[in-house]
Parts: structure tokens; C-alpha cells; sequence
């Protein structure tokens, strides 16, 4: 996939130090599907670009959201778009770090098709030395006749030691 | 009654998340999931999109039961959702509990919280619009 060049302030020098491998969604997406509730979901790769990743959200009969009807829940898209989330943060500052989510936002435009796969496209269109912003669209096909938008505010943890106190971030267990 | 009926009407994806009524409170239903590989995010604590799924589905809940009281059966059709996430969700138990803030012909305003062992210190919480069709 593309490996071009990252704009800004966040673009990593290939120097002086061995800066660890760069981000890779293809490749993360197979540990990362293999366990806990994204592997339950049953997320998959899909595609991505410079500051941008597409997920897939397979169509499952026990996903369905309301009875009588063959249409995924709204929960799932929610969980879609979050992980998406974080890949998009990740793919565009090239590292892979501890992060949280603030506050994630989903309007849906309409329910997905029966039946369908449900793709998550989510580009992060901004980053700040401790936030990261999304945005992007659940699809079921067609990118332009949405299923969702969502919008989000993530936070890096980990990383500085003023952090321990930010929201969402006691992993201490 | 409402105990049956509102778990009678948790949808496929609440139930195989493993999502089950706890109680009822003031006769509004308080959702529970166990923490299991099903909601796992980063190793050791809750998945954001188990949680807003535990808190969207303890937002329609809460709105059946509402609805139920009144006589009212409508198709319930999501319009958007912002979650708040506050602190990780650990490896132990989460609930839910929604109000209904503004019950309208045609939509619904909630609110809903999550919390694990101190409710004074919900997890994360959500308002919610839904459409009554």
C-alpha cells in the first residue's frame, strides 16, 4: 500500500535514531481481528491512504438490531467507527501509541442494507501533541449514500507524564 | 413483568454481546455485561464500542419501557449517539441506566450513564436521539 511522505508537523524523520516500523493497517488489522471484541465483531481490512482507514464489518444474523427485520444494530457500527478510529490516528501519525477515546459521535442517515457488509471509513484530519481528531462515514458500498458520519476526539496516554490525570485514561487497572 | 418484556426485546446483537437486565430501577431496566473477551479493547479493559453498545442499548430499553406504560409500540429507528468516555472500563461487571429525558410524538431525548463499582463514578455516558416511527 502507499507509503507516502506525512504532511506537517507529525511527518517522522526516517533519522537519526532507528525509529521503530512504520504503522501498518493491513498488517496490524490481522493481530488486532484475531481477539477480543473487534475479533468478535469480525472486523476486517479493508483499505486505507495517507490519513485514512477503511474497515469492514462483515453482515452477521447476530448482529441484527431491531426483531423482524435483517438490518445491523446501531452498537456495532458504533464499535466499526471507533476502531477505525484509531487505526486512521494511528496510519496518520505513523505510530502506534496508547490512546483514548473522549468522545465519539455517530448521526445515522439510514439503516444498512439487509444483508450487507458495513464499511467504516474514518480519516483523521487533524493532531495536536495530545488530541486527535476524527471524522468519516459507515457506508454500505456506496462511500457517496451513507449509513452514518461520525466524529471524534481522541487523546494520546501514556506519553507524557502530565497525562496519568486526562479522561479515559486510568489503565492502571 | 417489565423485567420479562424488556429482556424479551433486547435485540440479537445485545444478547449475544452477552448484555442481560439486571433490575428494574423506578421501573426503568439496568443493563449489565460481564467483562469477557466479547468487549476486550486494549488488553484488560472494555472495548469504546462494547461500552456505547451496552449504553445504546440500556437507552432503548429504558425508552420501551417508557413507551409500554403509555400504550405505545413504535418501530424505534437510532438518529445519533455521543459518548463520553471517562475512565477505562476495567475487568469487572459494567451497568447501564437510561432517562428519558424528553419524550416526544416523534422523538426522544436520553441520557445514559455506565459505571462498574462506584455509580458516583460512571465509566461513560451518552445522549442519545431516537426516532419513533
Amino acid at each position: 500500500m502507499k507509503r507516502r511522505r506525512l504532511q506537517g508537523s507529525s511527518a517522522m524523520s526516517k533519522d537519526p535514531s532507528p525509529a521503530p516500523a512504520r504503522f501498518d493497517p493491513a498488517e496490524a488489522g490481522k493481530f488486532f481481528f484475531r481477539h477480543g471484541h473487534s475479533g468478535w465483531l469480525g472486523l476486517r481490512y479493508s483499505q486505507h491512504a495517507e490519513n485514512w482507514v477503511e474497515l469492514k464489518l462483515p453482515w452477521r444474523e447476530d448482529l441484527l438490531g431491531e426483531p423482524h427485520s435483517s438490518v445491523l444494530a446501531s452498537g456495532p457500527i458504533v464499535s466499526l467507527m471507533d476502531m477505525a478510529s484509531g487505526m486512521a490516528i494511528w496510519q496518520t501519525t505513523g505510530i502506534f501509541l496508547p490512546i483514548a477515546t473522549l468522545d465519539l459521535r455517530v448521526d445515522y442517515q439510514r439503516p444498512a442494507h439487509e444483508g450487507t457488509a458495513v464499511f467504516g471509513r474514518v480519516e483523521c484530519y487533524r493532531t495536536t501533541r495530545s488530541a486527535a481528531f476524527v471524522r468519516g462515514v459507515a457506508h454500505d458500498g456506496k462511500i457517496d449514500d451513507p449509513v452514518a458520519h461520525v466524529a471524534g476526539v481522541f487523546m494520546t496516554i501514556g506519553q507524557d507524564p502530565r497525562s496519568t490525570d486526562q479522561p479515559g485514561s486510568t489503565v492502571d487497572g | 413483568m417489565a423485567d420479562q418484556h424488556t429482556h424479551d426485546h433486547l435485540p440479537a446483537y445485545a444478547r449475544s454481546l452477552g448484555i442481560q437486565v439486571e433490575r428494574i430501577e423506578n421501573e426503568l431496566p439496568v443493563l449489565t455485561v460481564d467483562f469477557g473477551p466479547n468487549v476486550e479493547g486494549r488488553p484488560g479493559a472494555f472495548h469504546g464500542g462494547a461500552t456505547a453498545g451496552l449504553l445504546e442499548n440500556a437507552g432503548y430499553a429504558a425508552l420501551r419501557s417508557v413507551l409500554l406504560k403509555e400504550g405505545r409500540e413504535p418501530v424505534l429507528k437510532p438518529i445519533n449517539i455521543t459518548v463520553q468516555y471517562l475512565s477505562a472500563g476495567k475487568q469487572k461487571p459494567t451497568f447501564a441506566l437510561a432517562r428519558v429525558t424528553r419524550l416526544g410524538r416523534r422523538n426522544a431525548n436520553l441520557s445514559v450513564e455506565a459505571w462498574q463499582d462506584d455509580r458516583g463514578r460512571p465509566i461513560a455516558a451518552a445522549v442519545m436521539n431516537i426516532l419513533m416511527a
